[in-house]
């Protein structure tokens, strides 16, 4: 459980983090969603209690982190890859982290085990790749089998199948009971991992909710289209309002009018269609939410 | 919340205490110190500039040099060996900053005074048993030197007088002249100036260590220490008399001199504070900074 109130920080004139308040819950993923630079980071660490809040505050497990008996045990951070000595090995990095919190050695190699570095836990960290160092961050998370953890873009830097791991990881240690609270700024990523999500764009909150109604509440609905008369198909489109994207594949993308009505008007035009699929456009619900508070946007 | 996370998991070690504490930070900075090589380096560096200058330094005297205080000379190494012994001390601290393992120090440890007490325990404690070790070889590698010089030049002048008067030189004399203008450790100030040749190493490195926690950075902190035990003396040294002998016997590097000298500290020195008054000067330096370190450590972000 971590409950974060009225949070804020401010770095020189920039408000970084404003007046952001919203829980995240046991038994589930949350995601923590914003473009680059919206205070997703900044926001961790303040609940790490790295960075000290301007104003508000936040508890996890009911408690300010700096008050937490045995953190480690209670809260498992992933807040960079590759926050490790490049001299030291993974081994001997785990195991400063395991020594300060009373965690037993063995426990070390059982989480190097279940990241799979195992067989490089001798090895100088300074020549693992950044998917590695991810292996190594969340290895150090789940050291003291914490209830509650925070991981700051997991995925980056993993190749498929290190992706598809860190998504099946997540959820299981959700399954067992756990707060799991993930952050990213790839929509896609958090639709396949994420149960519920709170949204950020210029350090506000956009929206905390459910993954299933933050698309719902999207407008822009989009349909796939296959057709033979692209050509006839798209000036109707556009006469009825909405708008036609050609894709590579031949296909075409309508937003602005919903599946049925592009049944409707492709027979009133008789007009054949292959394909007709209503597309989930979580991307395009997240760019619609966050358009006002993209901090740095290209050609502007 | 399901039950394998209420009950304690099996890996915990027992603890004295009821929260993570000094004891817990202090066996992971231990860790932390012998796993990365730069530490075994960096006191490797230290071992040959202490042991090696004052093998060097009593090795090129002349035999019939007069040498004014041959503790000094043997310990002559602490010059090298400190700003070796800093650069270590400020890697304590300016590592974590410069790798990113703050966050995770400070997130196993969030009591930040905590860290860096552990810190200053375990390096201060290192320091201080690995210079006294190297102090104590140099003093003793430097005396068998200047001994062995001296004996050499004493009888070749001898066999050569001898020679001259056409008289034989009895074997006993060659154990009277070993032992001339050489120091052994029972001398007055002798076994003082050893030990503190190596308390001199110890606090150095903690202030390094303490510059290190304010600047954050290995090559600003390193920057800094190099400035106050070189540069300072020299900036100094160029003032005019009046002011430069009120001020040089608070520089760290004069208390050193002072701390690894006997009896007789160089004239060009000025007026200086007796050695264990010069040492605590420079223990209540490291306790500022220090102290102004751990609060900026508090004070700031990770």
């Amino acid at each position: 459980m971590i409950e974060a109130r009225g949070l804020s920080k401010r770095f020189g004139d920039v408000l970084a983090v404003d007046d952001l308040s919203f829980d995240v819950r046991p038994g589930t993923v949350t995601g923590f969603l914003g473009p680059n630079g919206s205070g997703k980071s900044t926001t961790m660490r303040m609940i790490m209690g790295l960075d000290a809040p301007v104003a508000g505050s936040v508890k996890v497990l009911g408690r300010r982190y700096h008050d937490l008996p045995w953190p480690l045990r209670e809260v498992g951070g992933l807040l960079e890859a590759k926050a490790i000595h490049p001299g030291r090995s993974a081994r001997a990095h785990l195991l400063a982290l395991a020594r300060s919190n009373g965690i037993a050695r063995t426990r070390v190699d059982e989480v190097l085990e279940l990241v799979g570095l195992s067989a490089v836990a001798g090895k100088r960290a300074g020549k693992f790749s950044l998917g590695m160092g991810q292996r190594l961050g969340i290895a150090a998370a789940l050291l003291g089998d914490p209830a509650v953890l925070l991981f700051d873009e997991p995925v980056n830097g993993l190749d498929p199948e290190g992706i598809r791991w860190v998504r099946t990881l997540c959820k299981s240690l959700a399954t067992e009971g756990r707060t799991v609270f993930v952050s990213s700024h790839l929509m896609a990523e958090m639709a396949l991992m994420a149960d519920h999500l709170v949204v950020i764009g210029k350090g506000k909150l956009i929206a905390e909710t459910s993954v299933a109604d933050f698309v719902a509440r999207s407008s822009k609905q989009a349909v796939k289209v296959r057709t033979l008369s692209p050509r006839e198909f798209s000036d109707a489109v556009t006469n009825a309002g909405g708008t036609v994207i050609a894709d590579p594949d031949g296909s075409v993308t309508v937003t602005g009018l919903s599946a049925p009505q592009v049944g409707d008007l492709a027979l009133s035009i008789g007009v054949s269609l292959h394909e007709l699929t209503p597309v989930a456009s979580l991307e395009d619900a997240f760019m619609e939410l966050t358009e006002q508070s993209v901090e740095f946007r290209a050609g502007r | 919340m399901t039950a394998v996370l209420e009950s304690p998991a099996t890996f915990v070690v027992d603890q004295p205490s009821d929260r993570v504490g000094l004891r817990g930070a202090m066996a992971a900075e231990w860790t932390k110190l012998w796993s990365v090589r730069s530490t075994m380096w960096t006191l490797a560096a230290t071992a040959v500039a202490v042991v090696g200058l004052a093998a060097l330094s009593t090795g090129t005297r002349s035999a019939s040099d007069i040498v004014d205080d041959p503790t000094r000379l043997s310990l002559i190494g602490i010059f090298l060996g400190q700003l070796i012994f800093g650069v270590l001390g400020v890697l304590v601290m300016s590592a974590e900053y410069g790798t990113g393992t703050i966050r995770a120090t400070l997130a196993a440890v969030p009591r930040r005074p905590v860290v860096l007490a552990a810190k200053i325990i375990v390096f201060g404690a290192v320091a201080l048993v690995v210079s006294e070790v190297f102090t104590f070889v140099a003093f003793g590698v430097g005396q068998a030197i200047l001994s062995a010089r001296h004996a050499v030049g004493a009888q070749t002048a001898i066999a050569q007088h001898a020679h001259a008067l056409g008289v034989k030189v009895p074997p006993s004399i060659k154990g009277l002249v070993s032992s001339s203008g050489t120091a052994s450790l029972g001398q007055p100030g002798v076994l003082r100036a050893v030990v503190g040749a190596g308390l001199y190493l110890v606090v150095l490195g903690l202030l390094a260590l303490g510059l290190a926690t304010i600047i954050r950075h290995t090559a600003g902190a390193i920057s800094a220490f190099v400035g106050v035990v070189l540069v300072l003396p020299l900036i100094v040294q160029a003032l005019p008399a009046s002011i430069s002998n009120a001020v040089a016997r608070y520089l760290p590097a004069n208390i050193g001199i002072v701390m690894f000298s006997t009896n007789h500290v160089p004239d060009d020195l000025g007026p200086t504070f007796s050695p264990w008054t010069g040492f605590a000067l420079l223990v209540l330096y490291t306790v500022i900074v220090l102290g102004v370190g751990c609060w900026v450590l508090v004070r700031r972000d990770a």
